[in-house]
């Protein structure tokens, strides 16, 4: 570990959310764009673990966990509205649940 | 060592570009297991061989299990086997074979290379010491989310045919 600076690691954690980012703003498919937002959960994760390891520490890793935790209720209930909004509208396109009002 | 994980590190940033770049949901999802196990090598380079285990055991088993749950539930409908037949050609699934292979190669390089345990290395021993001493509030508000993600989930996705157009 020693070897590997932490700068790198960081700079992939980094390079890692920043695609995520791009994924989300880029793709209009509801599926993809949750794809990617645990492209960007797993990346913050990652950044966690990096330091936590740094240090010596095991709150990295229990932060990495706790990130899971959230990355996996999120995911749930992201799911179970894209299947909503398929069934309803017959499409996970994004820009097609536009025209919701209140 | 370091090899290691830079090849890794390098393999994940390019299945996820790959993730971007994909028209098709399952083409995405197979490039995105291979972005978490990449992810776990890298963990597991890095010397946090715990979060290595959770990554491939959660996110590449359960999270993506859950994705391709509800991409074939979307894709009901007549004609739905040809569209598998075409879903698995080989040319799809090469791309993420050669990724994974490239990883497998690195991951048997780690363990022949035998020094496995970094001097920073963080054993699962800490890890649970941690999470069930000072972190044992955050633990139960983990559980609470995921009760209520469980409602929640089951709220909002159940077919109770009111509404629907």
């Amino acid at each position: 570990m020693a070897a590997v600076p932490m700068a790198y690691a960081f700079l992939f954690a980094a390079a890692l959310f920043a695609l995520g980012l791009v994924g989300v703003l880029v793709r209009r498919n509801l599926i993809f764009m949750l794809m990617n937002i645990e492209v960007m959960l797993n990346a913050a994760a990652v950044a966690f673990v990096v330091a936590g390891v740094r240090w010596g520490q095991a709150d990295g890793q229990v932060m990495f966990i706790l990130v899971l935790t959230m990355a996996a209720a999120e995911v749930a209930v992201g799911l179970a509205l894209v299947l909503k909004v398929h069934r309803r509208r017959h499409s996970v396109d994004a820009d097609g649940i536009s025209g919701m009002r209140g | 060592m370091t090899e290691a994980f830079y090849i890794a590190a390098l393999i994940a940033l390019g299945a996820t570009v790959m993730v971007i770049t994909r028209l098709n949901v399952v083409h995405a999802l197979l490039y995105l297991v291979v972005s978490l196990l990449a992810v776990a090598v890298v963990f597991y380079t890095l010397g946090a061989a715990f979060a290595a285990a959770l990554e491939v055991i959660v996110y590449a088993g359960a999270i993506m299990v859950l994705f391709v749950f509800v991409v074939m539930m979307l894709n009901m409908g007549p004609g739905h086997v040809n569209q598998e037949r075409r879903w698995l050609s080989p040319a799809v699934w090469s791309g993420p074979m050669m990724l994974a292979a490239v990883l497998l190669g690195d991951m048997v390089y780690l363990l022949a290379g035998g020094n496995i345990h970094a001097e920073r290395a963080v054993a699962a021993e800490g890890v649970g010491v941690a999470l069930y001493g000072p972190y044992l509030l955050a633990v139960e508000l983990a559980s609470m989310l995921l009760l209520g993600a469980l409602v929640g989930a089951y709220h909002v996705g159940r077919d109770d045919g009111a509404g629907e157009e």
